[in-house]
This record gives structure tokens, sequence and C-alpha cells, in this order.
């Protein structure tokens, strides 16, 4: 059970919170230009590594907000926390 | 017969409070501090139950958590009864009732104990290649199975005790108050960290508490004296709760740890009475210490499981804590020095130690000459090869052991007893630590797992942590906490310590016997009754897998999870495989640690209180009618209304066709509303919905299909413009909660720019529909003022009205075909709304009608229910709704997954109407439909989704999903059924008004 430090509300039990898969699939501007498999790309690839994973979560049973997190998976580990919109940190 | 075996006085029992309790029917006596086990032994009662697959006689083993025989059926007689507790943690009281578990008929005699005999016919995996192949045998097996091999029985009534949650957070958790624990937790505690310490036992200080060897000192005081005294002390200090009789069952991430505080257990019936008998404890700590101590390791020999055979730490807390003697005759078997200490202090309270053997060549603790000089004799390089005694060990043989260990030689020299202490050294108890995530690595010199790379803000200390020794205990632990809780000093920190050290030790994880290990039976998991035999076995077989091992021979895997025998199981495999323990990896320690009962597990949350549930405005007036409930999410919604003596069918056809004739009511409170206002509200329903919105003039409603990005159906409901920038969004009832997360998420994530505000209204509003031809005249009585003309009040269209000074919305939407209303009143005013309608319907005959009418009326017109019609595999398209995606639109959610090859594919399966041949038979829904029958294999096509009687039309309709179901209309197919093949013909979707001529009539 994670304790998640929201960056609206602070420090919350995981309970608290809602995952929402990988981060930083951003949803094509003009998706009808492109092909089937470019679009299968956005649609269903997602990748799931051993190590330090970049992650969209949603403080559900509280502010509601999305934010980003930089979770090690090996270790459940959770490295980084940042807003939307915000770049992910490098290291 | 009976015996008094109570040696001693101890000051942990309290001999004026007698305590009468029923063993297996029989009554007797022991004193308030006993556990079950120790006041059987006192009785001079080992044998206690049968085992698992053999049913051999098994006695009392251990003296806590990690016995693996002393299982049993607390209560035996009542429905409450508990299965599978340990004879080691029960304290007794007044009126304990236990009796053993897997004996069938008598724990004396007993019929499974043929298996016994029948051993060779049961090796690992016996049931996986007997009792699978062939397969109808099982029903023969079971009987037998089920009958003399249960793990006891379990409660067949509701639990009638109070179970309770409780979250803490702390600074500092300490998990085992043993010496290292307790130093730990007061250090912490004085250096104003908020404290906590648990422990499972009933008394703090762990094994040190009961130690009795005088070359263990602390401060010049025997080691247990000393820690007397500074348990006394530790009320006064601040900043330290201490529970005791709790155990920490989970360790999971963050320092989130799980523990059962036993309440009253230990208490008799009177005291018990209405108080919270556990309470799990949610535990959040800031750091924690794990101080969980060491458990002693078995011996793995032939027939190493007879009852009398036990620890050799059991024994010694037996006599030094409970006062109680184990045998009159006793033998210690070893492979270290501390079966020394045990025996020492038997033979210094009188009682009789004929031998000790031992598989090292010799020793040179100081205490071999205690031994010597009280007598007693030490067989150095000897190992029992063999034990007798059915129901209690008689007599072992011993034979002097080869140098490297695998076999034996020489005479076999044969001594009696009637208890057998065994002493293998100390596994750390590293269980919670390795559920936390921390890893371990393997001492290949100590062969014991020790900690390596831990969790963070985490330690282990004392013997759980690798230091066995007191001055290595207390030296590490003063290094440890002062790094760990940053402190510059402990308050124990240069005490004086003098203690006796380990010198030699040899480890052989399977002792030989004279016989081949074919023959002989050296249990490695008592519970489950595997040997090395079984393991070997299955290692033959290869597996080489540890986890694959420990499920084929069953190691490991009963109540106590190995927590004796599976050190000794990897010996042996490493061994035999001829690898290093360290590669071998170690099995995972799951949680709980020890078993938890389910009433701990739920707590309050029981009956009423097992989920949250949602009731309408309108629900006392349902209740008053006689309505029957149906759960639709939480939500209790009215489902029919039956009148006196009717059957749920014949109140529904009653209810479909009053809502087509006169009037019908429906309380539609329960669909989930959501206010979006914003000057791109539009925008944003133009990208959320299949169908555009900017052309939506204010006063308006419209139906909106929501799809997933994947182009398959999510929700659908009816949105009005209630003014520039302000819309009302209607979702599905069940998708409500999840519809908002949805549109939250993309207006946070995907287009923060567009200027939209979402706020949840599903329970502002009370939604009383009023469907039927007459109902304009109901509306009419009510509200006197308003033009209701399809001029003013089209089809499809919203006013906002005052009904008694309430503010009340109105929409003119229909979800049944009819002409209908929906007047949606502030919540407190719901039933006042509701009685109006029914009050002014009264001369129309209206006819309140559930959610079973509402979903055969919507199915007459083949309106869709999602998640009923649609299962997330539907587009727009497979439903035969073209007409409600646009084409104009650039984008919208899912709109680019329609042009996807797999969905614009021809043969998907598509919504399509059913008619049966026969027009009485009401198909099921959820049957399977195809086209052939004599066809193997049959290729399924499609099944039913919605199927009713429908009383307008006085036929059965049904609505399905069938592959290539759009070129199918007329065609003939079949649902085959258990006894019948139906005929079916495909139609269309729409049965009832195809032309929508009621919705003005
Ligand atoms: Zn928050």
């Amino acid at each position: 059970m994670f304790l998640i430090n929201c960056p609206y509300c602070g420090e919350r039990d995981q309970q608290e919170f809602k995952a929402g898969g990988e981060a930083h699939i951003e949803r094509p501007k003009q998706p009808t230009e492109l092909s089937d498999d470019e679009w299968a790309e956005y649609l269903f690839m997602r990748k799931n590594i051993k190590g330090v994973q970049f992650e969209r979560w949603n403080h559900a049973h509280g502010c509601r907000k999305w934010f980003n997190m930089a979770r090690d998976t090996s270790n459940d580990e959770i490295k980084a926390i940042y807003k939307m919109g915000e770049k992910p940190p490098t290291q | 017969m009976t015996q008094n075996l109570r040696v001693k006085s101890s000051e942990f029992i309290d001999e004026t409070n007698r305590i009468s309790f029923k063993f297996d029917g029989k009554t007797y006596y022991g004193f308030k501090g006993d556990t079950l086990a120790s006041a059987l032994i006192a009785n001079n009662i080992h044998l206690v139950g049968r085992s698992f697959k053999y049913h051999r006689p098994r006695g009392i083993m251990t003296s806590g958590s990690e016995e693996p025989n002393a299982i049993v059926q607390v209560n035996p007689n009542s429905n409450i009864t508990e299965p599978n507790a340990r004879a080691t943690e029960i304290e007794i009281y007044e009126g304990l009732e236990a009796s053993s578990q897997n004996c069938w008929p008598s724990v004396n005699f007993d019929i499974g104990g043929i298996n016994n005999f029948l051993a060779p016919l049961f090796p690992a995996g016996f049931y996986y290649k007997t009792f699978m192949w062939p397969k109808s045998f099982w029903e023969k097996y079971e009987f037998f199975i089920r009958h003399s091999a249960g793990l006891g029985k379990s409660p067949n009534k509701r639990d009638p005790d109070i179970y309770d949650h409780r979250n803490i957070h702390c600074d500092v958790l300490v998990v085992g108050a043993g010496i290292s624990g307790i130093l730990a937790a007061r250090n912490a505690a004085k250096n104003n960290f908020k404290t906590l310490l648990l422990d499972e036992k009933n008394e703090l200080g762990g094994s040190t508490i009961f130690e009795a060897n005088e070359d263990n000192k602390i401060n010049n005081n025997l080691a247990s004296e000393w820690l007397k005294k500074e348990i006394n002390e530790l009320e006064n200090i601040k900043n330290l709760e201490i529970k005791t009789r709790t155990s920490v069952a989970a360790y999971h991430q963050y320092n989130y740890l799980l523990a059962r505080e036993n309440l009253t257990d230990h208490l008799n019936k009177k005291d018990k009475k209405n108080k919270i008998r556990q309470r799990l404890l949610k535990i959040r700590a800031k750091k924690v210490i794990l101080a969980t101590g060491a458990l002693e390791r078995p011996l793995i020999f032939n027939n190493n499981d007879r009852p009398g055979i036990m620890l050799s730490s059991a024994i010694k807390k037996y006599s030094n804590f409970y006062g109680v003697a184990c045998g009159t005759k006793n033998i210690f078997f070893t492979n270290n020095d501390s079966a020394y200490e045990s025996a020492l202090s038997l033979h210094n309270k009188g009682i009789k130690v004929e031998a000790i053997i031992d598989i090292r060549e010799n020793s040179d603790a100081k205490i071999i000459k205690k031994i010597t000089d009280a007598g007693i004799k030490i067989y150095w390089s000897h190992t029992i090869v063999d034990t007798r005694g059915y129901k209690r060990i008689r007599s072992i043989s011993i034979m002097r052991l080869s140098n490297d260990g695998t076999s034996v030689t020489g005479s076999k020299i044969s001594i009696s007893c009637n208890c057998l202490g065994i002493a293998g050294g100390w596994t750390p108890a590293v269980h919670l630590y390795t559920q936390s995530g921390s890893k371990l690595t393997f001492d290949e010199e100590r062969k014991i797992f020790i900690p390596k790379t831990d969790a963070k803000e985490q330690i282990s200390v004392g013997s759980c942590g690798g230091d066995f020794e007191l001055d290595e205990i207390i030296t590490n632990l003063n290094y440890k906490l002062k790094n760990f809780l940053n402190i510059d000093k402990t308050d124990f920190e240069g005490i004086a310590l003098e203690n006796d050290h380990e010198t030699s030790k040899r480890n052989i994880w399977l002792l030989p016997s004279d016989q081949t290990i074919g023959k002989t039976k050296p249990f490695v998991d008592y519970q489950n009754d595997a040997t090395a035999k079984d393991i070997k076995l299955a290692l033959r077989e290869g597996f080489r897998s540890i986890e694959h091992v420990k499920r084929y021979t069953t190691t490991g895997m009963g109540t106590d999870q190995g927590k004796l025998g599976n050190m000794h199981a990897l010996g042996i495999i490493a061994d035999t495989a001829g690898i290093k323990m360290g590669e071998l990896g170690t099995t995972t320690f799951r949680p709980p640690y020890t078993p938890l009962t389910f009433g701990t597990i739920v707590g309050r949350n029981v009956g009423e209180f097992f989920d949250t549930f949602r009731r309408t405005p309108m629900n006392d007036w349902h209740i008053k009618n006689k309505a029957e409930f149906e759960n639709v999410g939480q939500w209790k919604r009215s489902w029919y209304y039956p009148k006196e003596g009717e059957t749920m069918h014949q109140a529904v056809q009653r209810e479909s066709k009053a809502a087509r004739q006169s009037a019908g009511i429906l309380d539609a409170s329960t669909l989930g509303k959501i206010d979006i206002q914003g000057s791109d509200a539009s925008e944003f329903l133009n990208r959320v919905y299949t169908n555009a919105w900017s052309k939506l003039a204010i006063g308006k409603c419209r139906y909106g299909l929501m799809l997933n990005e994947d182009g398959m159906v999510y929700d659908d409901g009816v949105t009005t413009r209630l003014g520039e920038n302000h819309y009302i969004m209607t979702t599905t009832t069940g998708g409500a909660a999840n519809v908002l997360g949805k549109l939250e998420d993309y207006l946070q994530t995907e287009w923060p720019e567009l200027d939209v505000y979402l706020t949840s209204v599903t329970d502002h509003f009370a939604t009383a529909s009023l469907c039927g031809p007459n109902s304009k005249k109901i509306l009419n009585k009510i509200i006197p003022d308003l033009d209701l003309s399809d001029d003013n009040f089209p089809h499809m269209s919203f006013k906002e009205v005052l009904i008694d000074k309430i503010n009340c919305r109105i929409m003119r939407i229909s979800f049944t075909g009819e002409l209908s209303y929906e007047i949606n009143a502030p919540a407190s005013y719901g039933e006042a709304i509701w009685q109006k309608c029914i009050e002014a319907g009264k001369e129309f005959n209206i006819t309140p009608y559930g959610t079973e009418t509402m979903h055969l009326l919507r199915a007459e017109k083949g309106f869709i229910i999602v998640g009923q019609d649609t299962d997330g595999t539907m587009t727009p398209i497979d439903l035969q709704m073209d007409w409600i995606v646009s084409k104009k639109k650039y984008d919208f959610i899912g709109k680019r997954s329609l042009y996807r090859s797999d969905t614009m594919k021809e043969n998907r399966k598509q919504l399509v109407g059913l008619l049966t041949e026969d027009p009485n038979i009401v198909l099921e829904e959820g049957a399977q439909i195809v086209s052939e029958l004599n066809q193997k294999p049959v290729e399924m096509l499609g099944h039913v989704t919605s199927s009713y009687f429908s009383p307008n039309l006085n036929k059965s309709i049904a609505l399905a999903v069938v592959k290539d179901g759009k070129n199918m209309k007329g065609k003939k197919l079949f649902i085959p059924m258990e006894n019948k093949n139906i005929s079916v013909t495909v139609s269309n979707t729409v049965f009832y008004d195809e032309k929508n001529e009621r919705l003005n009539a």
C-alpha cells in the first residue's frame, strides 16, 4: 500500500487514488491523418518495464486531480511526483 | 492415565487460579497463564491430532505460532466453532472446549490411520496423479477424503462476535518484544519518537525471559532477571504504547502493516460478552524495527514425528516458563550447544535427562562440563536412525555417523525415553522482512537467510537479523539504533555483557539411517506429511524450481506455511541437485504470517454495513407500496410492485400494459446527472459524444452516445441545454461515476485549454418519469398554467416550472416510446412531487412501475441498455445506430477507431431482433445462437441480450447480437437449450410503433 504525495493535497494512502496507466502518451491532434498502425500504436501499445516507469495517477477520493508519477516497478519506490503538463524528471 | 507433570511453581503461572477445560470431551485442569498446550502436557497428554495424509498420531511440537501439529477445533460442538487453532497459542479459560482435528472417529482410534500402512501408495504428487484420472473416480475418493482428512470443520452460523478496525500512525513501530525489541522501543520513545511495540504473546521478553543459563549475564545479573526489571520500568516511559497478543499478519510497501490484536480470546465466556473480540490494526509507520526473533529448526531423521518429539527450546519453555515437564525420561538430539541449556535446566529442576545425542564430534562450550558433571551421557558423532512408539515415543535407536555425514556405522544402541528434544539450530524469522520487499542473502557458512537489502526506513535487529549471541545482539543493536534513529547514544551503551559462545556447528539437512531412504519416513513438513523421500522423488521426476517442488509435494503449504521445515526442504533440494542453496532462492513468504479469521478482516463491514447503498428520495413510498427492490450498482431500485397474490411475471405484464394504455410512473432518480458549464461546454460535448451539439437550441434535449477511444459504446443518455453555456447531462445509473471520471480525465489531461466545469448533481435531484397517453392530462392537473401543446412543449424539449413554489425542471423525453415527461425536483421535495403525480393520476389509474417494466417497454422499442445489449465490444455501427454518428465532425472520442480495419469488418456481431417461432416461448438471456443443429463443432453466432414476453404485442420478443446479423433479416436460426432446440427468425430491432407515432399521441 503506497503512500502517495498528491501535489495538491499532500501525503495520502494509496486507497484514495486510482492508477491511470502510462503517462506522456498524448492523444493525437489529427487522428484522421493517422494510419491504422499509427493509431493502434497510440491506442494499445503500453510499456511494462522493470525499472523506472512514468505513470498517470488520479486522486479519485480526494481532489480528483490527475498528476504524474515516476515509479520504480522493481521495488515500488516512488521517485518523483509532478503535475500534468510538466516534463518528466531526468533521473 | 493422567498424571500431574507440574514440576515447579512458575512466576508466570497463577497456581491459585485453577481453571477447568475440556479436551476431546474430557475435563482437565490447568492454571491461569497456561496455554492449552502447556495444560495438556501437564496432564501428560501429547497425542493431540492426526496428520493430514497418513493420519499418523501427532503431538505438540513447539510452544508458539509455528506449531504444525497441535491444531485443534475450538468450541467443537457449537455452530460457531473455530477450526485450525494452535493449542500453543490458546490461553486457557474457564469453560474452554477444544478437540482434535483430522481424527475420525477419534484421536485414539482413527480410520484414516490405515493410510500410514498404505504409505507406499501415497507418494508425492499422489493427489495430482490419482484423483485427477480417471475423472470419474474423483467422486469415490471425494467421500473418503472429505470424511477422513478435512482440516477441521468450518462454522455454519453467522459469527456473533464483534470485530473492529483501527488506523494507527506512529513514528517507530517495533515488531517483537524480545530483548532487542524492548531496548529498541524504549530508546526510540526516549528520543521523542511516538513508538508502538507489538508482540504476539501475552507476555513481554521473548525467549530471554525464561533463560536460565548462568553463563549469560547482563550487568552481573542473569539475563532473564535483568530483563524483568527493565520490563517493569517500561510503563513509565512516555511516547511508548505496547500491545501484546498482537500478531503482525502482513507488511506492505511504505511501512504499511496489518496486525491482529486479540482482545478477548483468553477471557471466560462471561467476560467476553459484548466486547470486541479482535481488532485489525492498520498501521502506517514512519520507521519499522523488526525484532521478530528466530525459530528453532527440527532435525530431519527417520520417524521424527512421533508424539513426545519436540523442539528443544519448547521443552525449555514448558519447564522454565510454565513449570511443566514434557516427559519423565528425556533425551536431546542436537547439532549445536543450545540443547545443552535445555537439558541442564531440566536437570536442575529434577527432571531426568537420559542422554544427549550430538552429531558433532565435540564442543568447547563451558556448558558441556556441567552436563557431564550432572552425569548425563553424551553420544558424540551419533545420529538417531529410528524411533519407536505409536502414540508416544518409547525409544530411539542411534548409530555412529560417518565423517561425511551421509551414512551410519557400527552397532545400534537403543535408549528408552518418553520425550525427545530436537535442536537443529536457528532460522531467523524473516517472513515479514521479505513481505516488505526487502531482499535476503544466504549465509553459506551459517546456513541461514539473513537480511541484505532493507526496504526504506526499516531495520532488522536481534536474531531475525542474524545475531544470535547475547553480546553480538546488544552490540549490534546499539550500533544499528544510533544510525537508524540518528541519535548519539543509547541508554544501554557500555552495559556489561557476559556469555558463552557457540564453538562448533554441523549442519546436515537429512540425517542418514541404516535403512534405505525408501523405507524411512523423515518428515520435512509435519502438517502436510511431506517427507524428504517425497522431495527427492519430485527431483527425480524432473521438478527443479523450488516453487514447483513445493506445490508437487505440498511442502510448506499447510496453515503453518512450513515455518519449521522450509529450510530443510531447500537444503535437501540443493544437496540432491548439487547446487548451492544461495543460488536456489527461497520460496515467497506470503501474508498472513499467522492465519486470520474472516471476522477480523471484515471488521464492522458486515450485514447492512457490507457496502454502502443508496436510496432515492421516494424510497419510503416504494416500501409502503410493497415494491420489490433490485440492486443497480449501489442503488436500491424498485423492481416491480406486485399486487396481492401476483407473481413477478403477472405484475410486470400488468404494469407494462398500463403504461401504454393509460399512464405509468417510474422513479428515475438514480440516473447519473452531470452539470456542465463554461464557455466551451458545447465544444466539449462535440468532442465526447458521437453526434453534433453546437446547434442544439437552448431549452432542447438530445440523446447522445459516448464511445471509448477504441470505438466501443461506453455510455448513453439525454443531455439538455439549459443556457448558452450550461448543460445537464444524464448518464446510465451504473455508469455515472465512471463517466464523470472519464470526462474529468480528458478535461485535465488532453484539453486543459477548454473552459468547462463539471459537477456531479445526481443526488441533488429526484426524478419522476410520467409515461403514457394520459400523462399530458396528469401533468396539466399539476401545472395548469403551463401550455403543454406540442408547439409550446414539443418532444425533446425542456421547461423550468414552479410546482407549489418548488423549482422543477421538466423534460419531455421518452425511454418507452410513449408520450413522457420527466419531472426533476430538488431531492428533498422528491417524494412530495411523486405523491402529487400519484394523486393527480388516480382517475387515470396511474400505475407505478419498476425497472423490469422499464426494460420490457424499451425492448419493445428496440432501445439499447448499455451493459446489457452491449459489452464493451459493440460499436454504434454494430448496434445499427449509424444515424447517431456524425460524419461531419472532424473528431470525437472513438471516431478514428470506427475506421480501423477490424471495426469496419462486415461480419462483426451486430444487434438484431429475434422472434420465436412459437410466440409463447421466451428465450433465456445469454442463450447461444447457432445456424446449424447437427454441425460439430458448432459455430456460435452470438447470444441473446434481452428477452421478454410483450403484453402489448402478445408475443415474445428478444434482442441479440449475431455475427453478420445485419444481413440475416428473415433468416431462421436456432437456440439449442438443454432439452429442446428453439427456432427463431431474425427481425428488426424495433418491435412496436415503428413510426414513433405514440410520442405525440
Ligand atoms: Zn489531491
